[in-house]
């Protein structure tokens, strides 16, 4: 970006952090009814019932907010989707199987302020025409379950939840579903599978949930993040949330900072920060070793250099850079972290996780993590690294879902951009990260 | 005669008893071999070799479990949705997924037991070994493993002397632990993590982690960093299925981390707010024109 030699024309007059999502958490009990209430909780539900849910969809149209699951579809468009009201039943599933390597807003989300995501479940819910809501939370972390299924009761004893809501004669339910620990759960798809009592193993697209979702009926499945944007833009409008971010990208982001910086934490900034200026929010690098390479937006988009510190982090800027934003999942790594032992225990990560309906990814993502192996422990060659380069290549875009995508994504971009330290590592100019004993057994 | 086995193969491949292992007491990689022949001296197709079995407990589903799993049927349209919440429904009685488990839950549901026990086989935390009173997860994908998440792992599988999934201590005994090594538990800003029973211990070290499953091994319950109270790993699954415990100390258990906080209390320290919202809402877009 040196060259850009116009200045952004976004978040001017904005301070560093703007924090929106995480405003309430603070607060004390802030996970609690009575605390959201005191902070004006539950009045964007108010104001939402007074509309048409078509022009809620409206709305959320212009109001320009992208999923915050990792894709970066428009979330008004998803739901303008669905197809007419028919004689099926429309559901709104929510996701919050957040397992995506480095990806840790939803599940604070869910622990410090709950009730703002089940106000976006009726909202999203009303808006859509929906009188059934699923929250899908994964299964290794019992606390936001635990917090999400209290605020769901707690909702429904105040008249938010369950028959005409409010006095509007609008009935909703919602149904908190644990997951049992499976990554691939996270694509939509496969959720859905998973949710009706299968394999969470994806499906094939079209039809897309919006016509055929879940029990094949229409659906819409948002990210927490998501669903707990949509009360801010309901009380704030659209002229309000735009201030935040680019036009393209606009709004708040939870952005997660983790790895080799002095505080790692959640800092939720307007859309277009950039990493150097969230690094520096952050209390710069761990004992000021630089920094060597990062994840944009988890470990399944292209790893970015110290070239890419000044990237605004929106879905178009980091795309034109070469990566993608992903969950803004910033995962920081020093000048003492080694690029093929990182990719290595990710392609791991990818084999251990492919679900194994369709044989580029489950074969694929084996034979990566078997050569990554053989890199990292010394018994690499230079013939080796092309394997990998050839195997990735012959996964992406070739697998049933972007699982393998990604999984070929860390892979070739760690070798396009760092594949020096692969050739070093294989011809023994630097020493082999890991030994055979330190490698943990696959399962 | 099984597709593809000779005469002489037959009396030679040795199959598992899947009930050997729990008579023995040993784990999964130990366990005795016996042979195994079904009616008219072939082996059933369940019984093929290398395939681990489900236990056969003889356990029974009382009448509490039962009105449970009724109240998870309802919470579905469709009942087959119920067969996550009721795989976890089955660990809190057993422990682990037995087969009269999968039979428990294929009978209420009407579906095969082949179909329970494929959606039991996929998901990680569903355990066909008995796990121990704890279950301690330990995050080694990349960013707790370079933090010292594979240090910490490599201290317990030698503390406990035991592997991925394998329990220190009789399952079901007090103190006994199971260990295993998870993929990313979505807490990397508090890196390295485990959790036991599915409750959060940020930023363990080596040593922290050693003293945690000594306790653990004493019967002690150290209080996690994030979660409510330890109980158990059948408790923690009573949870998952959708039990809560209407225990206020659960539910306000701590929650907050200096990390989880950052943002919002340099924001707060500096005084930086997002822009106010305007005070009253601004009116909806008209109604999109009907194409």
């Amino acid at each position: 970006m040196a060259d850009d030699t116009t200045a952004p024309q976004f978040n001017v007059g904005l301070d560093p952090l703007t924090p929106v999502l995480t405003r309430s958490w603070l607060s004390p009990r802030s996970w609690r009814r009575d605390s959201y209430e005191q902070l004006g909780g539950y009045g964007a539900l108010r104001t939402a019932i007074t509309a048409q849910p078509e022009q809620l969809v409206e709305l959320m149209k212009s109001s320009g907010l992208r999923g915050r699951g990792g894709a970066g579809f428009p979330t008004g468009l998803k739901w303008s989707f669905l197809p007419p009201l028919g004689a099926k039943p429309r559901y709104l599933v929510v996701n919050g199987d957040e397992s995506e390597p480095g990806t840790c807003k939803d599940i604070p989300l869910m622990m410090a302020d709950p009730h703002l995501l089940v106000e976006g479940c009726i909202i999203t819910s009303y808006a859509i025409r929906s009188h059934y809501c699923v929250i899908y939370i994964r299964g290794e972390l019992i606390h936001p379950i635990r917090r999400v299924r209290s605020a769901v009761k707690e909702a429904y004893a105040a008249g938010y939840l369950g028959k005409n809501i409010l006095g509007t004669g609008y009935d909703l339910d919602i149904v908190v579903h644990a997951g049992a620990g499976a990554y691939i759960c996270g694509e939509e798809t496969a959720l859905l599978s998973s949710l009706e009592g299968f394999r969470g193993q994806p499906r094939l697209k079209p039809p897309f949930p919006a016509v055929e979702g879940l029990y094949a009926a229409p659906t819409v499945v948002n990210n927490v993040e998501t669903i707990a944007s949509v009360p801010s833009i309901i009380s704030g409008g659209v002229d309000w949330y735009r201030k935040f971010g680019t036009d393209k990208s606009p709004g708040t982001k939870i952005f997660s900072l983790s790895g080799h910086v002095e505080r790692p934490g959640q800092y939720e900034a307007p859309l277009g920060t950039t990493l150097r200026q969230l690094i520096d929010l952050a209390g710069g690098m761990k004992d000021g070793i630089p920094i060597k390479f990062w994840t944009p937006g988890g470990s399944s988009v292209p790893l970015f250099g110290d070239d890419k510190l000044d990237v605004p982090l929106d879905y178009d800027d980091v795309a034109a850079a070469g990566s993608l934003l992903g969950t803004t999942a910033l995962q920081i790594f020093n000048q003492t972290a080694s690029v093929p032992w990182a990719v290595a225990r990710w392609a791991d990560f990818y084999r251990h996780e492919s679900c194994g309906k369709c044989a580029p990814c489950r074969e694929g993502t084996a034979w990566m993590s078997k050569t990554l192996r053989r890199i990292i422990t010394g018994r690499g060659t230079l013939e080796d690294i092309d394997t990998l380069e050839d195997t990735a290549h012959n996964i992406f875009g070739r697998a049933f879902c972007a699982l393998g995508d990604g999984a070929a994504t860390s892979v070739s971009s760690a070798i396009q951009r760092f594949r020096q330290e692969f050739v070093d590592m294989v011809t023994g100019v630097t020493p082999a990260p890991s030994t055979q004993a330190d490698l943990i057994e696959m399962h | 005669m099984t597709r593809g086995m000779t005469e002489s193969a037959k009396t030679a491949v040795h199959y598992p008893d899947p009930n050997a292992a729990m008579v023995a007491g040993t784990t999964r990689s130990g366990a005795t071999t016996t042979a195994f022949w079904g009616e008219g001296g072939r082996p059933t197709l369940e019984h093929r070799a290398d395939v681990p079995q489900y236990r056969v407990t003889g356990v029974t589903f009382d009448d509490d479990i039962r009105a449970k799993a009724a109240e998870v049927i309802a919470r579905y349209p469709h009942t087959r949705s119920a067969v996550m919440p009721l795989l976890h429904l089955v660990q809190s009685v057993e422990g682990f997924v037995s087969k009269d488990g999968i039979a428990f839950v294929a009978g209420l549901l009407d579906v095969q037991e082949s179909e329970v026990s494929g959606v039991s086989t996929f998901y990680n935390m569903y355990k066909r070994e008995p796990v121990g009173e704890h279950i301690v997860s330990v995050c080694t994908n990349t960013m707790c493993a370079a933090l010292g998440g594979d240090a910490i792992y490599q201290a317990l599988r030698s503390e406990l002397g035991v592997d991925h999934e394998e329990t220190a201590g009789e399952p079901g005994t007090p103190g006994s632990v199971t260990l295993e090594h998870v993929e990313c538990l979505a807490c990397c800003d508090h890196g390295p993590v485990l959790t036991v029973n599915y409750e959060i211990f940020d930023n363990q070290t080596a040593q922290s982690a050693v003293e945690l499953v000594q306790a653990l091994r004493r019967g002690e319950r150290p209080h996690p960093t994030r979660g409510a109270a330890l109980t158990d790993f059948k408790h923690a699954e009573l949870e998952l299925a959708g039990f809560l415990d209407d225990d206020a100390a659960e539910v306000d258990a701590p929650s907050a981390s200096p990390q989880s906080l950052r943002g919002v209390q340099l924001a707060s320290d500096r005084g930086w707010t997002a822009p106010a919202m305007p005070e009253t809402p601004p009116a909806f877009p008209p109604l999109p024109e009907k194409k």
